[in-house]
C-alpha cells in the first residue's frame, strides 16, 4: 500500500466525450499497471471489459448452486408433505410421483436461481451503498447520462499525485479533476 | 377511413439489407435522448389529460374493490357461477390477464436472447405491463376461492389442521407458477431499471426526488466492474425467464387439460395457450404504446418500424392460434370420441355460438389484415385491430371455460351460464386497476429503457469511425483490437 501523498484525496477523475476514446484510454491505464481504478459509463460499453482486463464473474456458479438448492428443496418438500408427514391419498394415485412433482420443482428451481442472480449480483457489486466519494464530483453526475469517465484511486500503489493527473490528461481526456474523499 | 390508413410522418420501415436498421430516428444523441425520456418524468405537474385519465381509471379500480368487498360480505352467490358452470368470469379473467403479461417477458427475455435490438425501445413498457397484468390476474383466483380469509391454505404453511396442500393438483402448480412468474418479472424489471433510476437521481433538482430515486438506484454509479456482473445477471435472468414464461401458461392450461371435461382434455393446450398468450400480450402492448408514443412525443424512439415488427408477431401468433382452433376440430373428429365431437360442434353451433364466432372473427380473421403493409404501418389501424384482438382473446377463454362446463357428459345436468352485473363490473374494474398502474408508471418511472436504447444508437459523429452502435450485442468490438 503506497502512502497517500495528498490526504483527503479519493483520486482523479477523467472525463471523455466519446466512448471509443474511453476504450482506448482504458487499455492504456490497464497496460500502465494500475489496479485500483474503474470506468464509469451510462450504458454497458462492449469491449470495455477486455480493455480494462476484467476477468469473468463467479455469479453463474452461485446461480447454479441456488438452482440446485431450489430443485432439491422442492422435491423434498413435496415428498415430505404429501407422502411422509401427512400421507395424502387422492383417487388412488401414488403418494409421491415424479411426473406430478415436475411443475412445482421446475418453478422453485427457477425462483431460487432468479433470487440468487438478483441478490448475488448486488452483493458481489457491494451495492446498495449509501455514499461514494465520486458523488462529490458535480461533473460525475453525467456518468449516468452522456459522459464517460475513468477514475484512478489514490490508494493505487502506482498513484503519484500530479504524475497520475498528467498521465490521465495525456490519454485524451476532455477534463481531469481531483475528487475529495 | 382516412385516418386508419395514415402513416406516421416519420417512416423508417423501408428495409435495406445492406445497412443496419435505423432503430432511433430524429437525430437523437445520448444527451437529447436522456433529456427527452427524463423530461416526461421531471416535468412539473402532470398534463390535465393525465389527471382526467387517472381519475377515471382509479374510480373504475375503486369500483372493482367495492365489488370485491361486497363479494366478501355476501358470498359467491352474487356471481353467475352455479352448477354445472362453477368456473365463470373469475377464471376467464385470470387466464386473460396472465396471458396479457406474457408479451412483456417475451420482449424482455426471449427477444434479448435472440438479439433483437429493436426490443430496447419497448421492453421497459412491456415489462411494466407484465407486472400490472399479473397483479390483475392474481386478484381473481384469490377472490374466487370464496372464503378469502383462508386463501393462505393455497400455500404450504403449517396450520392447525396439520394438513398440507395436495401437490398433485394443477391448481396448486398454478400457485407456484404464477407466484414465481410475478417474482421473477419484478426482479427483471427492477434490475433493468436501476441504471435509469440512477440517471433520474443524478438529474434530480429537488431533494424529494433525489432521495426517492436515490433509494431505489441503490448507489449505482455506472462502474464498469458493476456493469460486467450486471450484464451477466441480466443474461441469466433472461435465460431463466424464457422457459419460465413458457411454463406459466402451460401450467395454466393444465388446470383445464388434466381434467376429463370434453374440450379441455387435450394435449394441444400448453402450446396453444402460450401462442395465445403472446398474441394477446402483444396486442395489449400496442394498445398501450400507440397512444403513449403519440401523447408523449416518442415517435422517434418507438418508431413505426417497432410497431410494424410487433404487427408481424401478432400476425404470426394469431395464425398459430387459428391453426390450433382448426386442429382441435380435426382431432375431435379423428379421435372418434362422441363426447369430444359433441363438445366442438356445440362450441361452434350451440347456445354459445355467438361467443365462438366473436372469438374467431377477432382472433383469426382480424389479424390477417396485417398482411398488408398499409395497415401494418398505420398506427390508427393497428390500434383498432389490436383492440379487436384483446376482445377476441378474452372470448377465447370464455368459450373454452364456459361451453365445455355448461354441456358435458350428462344432458340432464346441462345449464346456461349468465354473468351477473357484478361479474361484469368486477371485470371492467380490473381494467381500471391495470390502467391506473400504467398511468402512474408513465408519470413516475422512465418508460423507455434509456441505458439499453443508448447501446443501439449510432451517434452521428461516430459514423466515420464505425458503422455499428457501440453496445452491439455481438461480433468484435474496437476494444478487442
Amino acid at each position: 500500500m503506497a502512502t497517500r501523498e495528498t490526504p483527503g484525496l479519493y483520486g482523479y477523475l477523467a472525463e471523455f466525450r466519446e466512448p471509443w476514446d474511453l476504450i482506448d484510454a482504458a487499455a492504456k491505464v490497464r497496460d500502465a499497471g494500475y489496479t485500483r481504478w474503474d470506468c464509469h459509463t451510462p450504458f454497458p460499453l462492449h469491449g470495455l471489459d477486455g480493455a480494462m482486463g476484467i476477468r469473468g464473474t463467479r455469479l453463474p456458479w452461485l446461480v447454479l448452486c441456488g438452482g440446485l438448492a431450489g430443485l432439491t428443496l422442492a422435491l423434498l418438500m413435496q415428498w415430505w408433505m404429501n407422502a411422509h408427514d401427512y400421507p395424502f391419498l387422492i383417487s388412488g394415485k401414488p403418494l409421491f410421483g415424479l411426473p406430478a412433482a415436475v411443475p412445482v420443482t421446475f418453478e422453485l428451481t427457477v425462483l431460487l436461481s432468479a433470487l440468487t442472480t438478483f441478490f448475488g449480483m448486488w452483493a458481489l457489486n457491494l451495492l446498495p451503498q449509501h455514499h461514494h466519494p465520486l458523488f462529490n464530483s458535480e461533473r460525475f453526475r453525467r456518468a449516468t447520462s452522456d459522459r464517460f469517465f475513468i477514475s484512478i484511486e489514490a490508494r493505487d500503489p502506482l498513484f503519484r499525485g500530479e504524475g497520475t493527473r498528467e498521465f490521465l490528461a495525456g490519454l485524451g481526456a476532455d477534463a481531469v479533476e481531483p475528487v475529495e474523499d | 377511413m382516412g385516418i386508419l390508413l395514415t402513416r406516421d410522418t416519420i417512416d423508417n420501415t423501408a428495409h435495406d439489407p445492406a445497412r443496419p436498421q435505423e432503430l432511433i430516428t430524429g437525430g437523437y444523441d445520448f444527451t437529447t435522448l436522456t433529456d427527452k425520456v427524463c423530461g416526461i418524468v421531471e416535468r412539473r405537474g402532470a398534463p390535465r389529460a393525465w389527471w382526467v385519465a387517472l381519475g377515471f381509471m382509479a374510480s373504475l379500480a375503486a369500483m372493482m374493490f367495492g365489488m370485491i368487498g361486497y363479494l366478501i360480505y355476501k358470498g359467491i352467490g352474487i356471481w353467475g357461477v352455479n352448477n354445472p358452470v362453477g368456473w365463470g368470469f373469475a377464471i376467464v379473467n385470470f387466464v386473460f390477464w396472465v396471458g396479457i403479461g406474457h408479451a412483456g417477458t417475451l420482449i424482455s427475455a426471449i427477444l434479448y436472447l435472440l438479439r433483437q435490438q429493436w426490443r430496447t425501445s419497448i421492453n421497459r413498457f412491456a415489462e411494466a405491463m407484465t407486472i400490472f397484468a399479473v397483479v390483475c390476474a392474481g386478484i381473481f383466483p384469490g377472490i374466487h376461492v370464496g372464503r378469502v380469509w383462508v386463501v393462505w391454505w393455497l400455500f404450504p404453511l403449517p396450520n392447525f389442521q396439520a394438513m398440507w396442500p395436495n401437490f398433485r393438483s394443477p391448481l396448486l402448480w398454478d400457485v407456484f407458477a404464477v407466484g414465481t412468474y410475478a417474482t421473477v418479472s419484478l426482479l427483471f424489471w427492477y434490475t433493468g431499471m436501476v441504471p435509469d433510476l440512477a440517471t433520474l437521481r443524478d438529474r434530480a433538482t429537488t431533494k424529494v426526488r433525489r432521495i426517492a430515486y436515490g433509494f431505489f438506484a441503490l448507489g449505482w454509479r455506472g462502474s464498469n466492474r458493476h456493469w460486467h456482473r450486471y450484464e451477466k445477471a441480466y443474461l441469466i435472468l433472461a435465460g431463466l425467464a424464457t422457459p419460465l414464461v413458457l411454463s406459466v401458461h402451460s401450467v395454466v392450461s393444465f388446470d383445464f387439460a388434466t381434467s376429463q371435461i370434453p374440450g379441455w382434455h387435450t394435449t394441444i393446450f400448453p402450446p396453444y395457450f402460450v401462442a395465445g398468450a403472446i398474441f394477446s400480450g402483444f396486442a395489449m402492448v400496442m394498445t398501450c404504446l400507440i397512444p403513449a408514443r403519440e401523447w408523449y412525443g416518442l415517435k422517434n424512439i418507438v418508431t413505426l418500424y417497432h410497431l410494424e415488427t410487433m404487427a408481424k408477431i401478432i400476425l404470426a401468433t394469431g395464425t398459430m392460434v387459428g391453426y390450433a382452433y382448426a386442429t382441435e376440430f380435426f382431432i375431435a373428429w379423428y379421435g372418434g370420441n362422441p363426447a369430444e365431437q359433441f363438445a366442438f360442434v356445440n362450441r361452434a353451433f350451440g347456445p354459445y355460438a355467438w361467443a365462438y364466432w366473436i372469438m374467431v372473427s377477432c382472433n383469426v380473421v382480424s389479424p390477417q389484415l396485417f398482411w398488408f403493409k398499409k395497415i401494418r404501418t398505420s398506427p390508427a389501424a393497428l390500434l383498432v385491430v389490436c383492440i379487436f384482438v384483446n376482445i377476441g382473446m378474452w372470448f377465447e377463454r370464455f368459450v373454452i371455460t364456459v361451453t365445455s362446463l355448461s354441456r358435458d357428459f350428462l344432458p340432464a345436468a346441462w345449464g346456461y351460464y349468465r354473468p351477473t352485473a357484478i361479474d361484469i363490473l368486477t371485470f371492467v374494474g380490473s381494467f381500471g386497476l391495470f390502467f391506473t398502474l400504467v398511468l402512474l408508471f408513465m408519470r413516475f418511472l422512465p418508460m423507455i429503457a434509456m441505458a439499453e436504447v443508448k447501446t443501439v444508437m449510432p451517434q452521428k459523429h461516430w459514423e466515420d469511425k464505425v458503422s455499428r452502435p457501440v453496445g452491439d450485442y455481438h461480433g468484435t468490438n474496437p476494444g478487442d483490437r
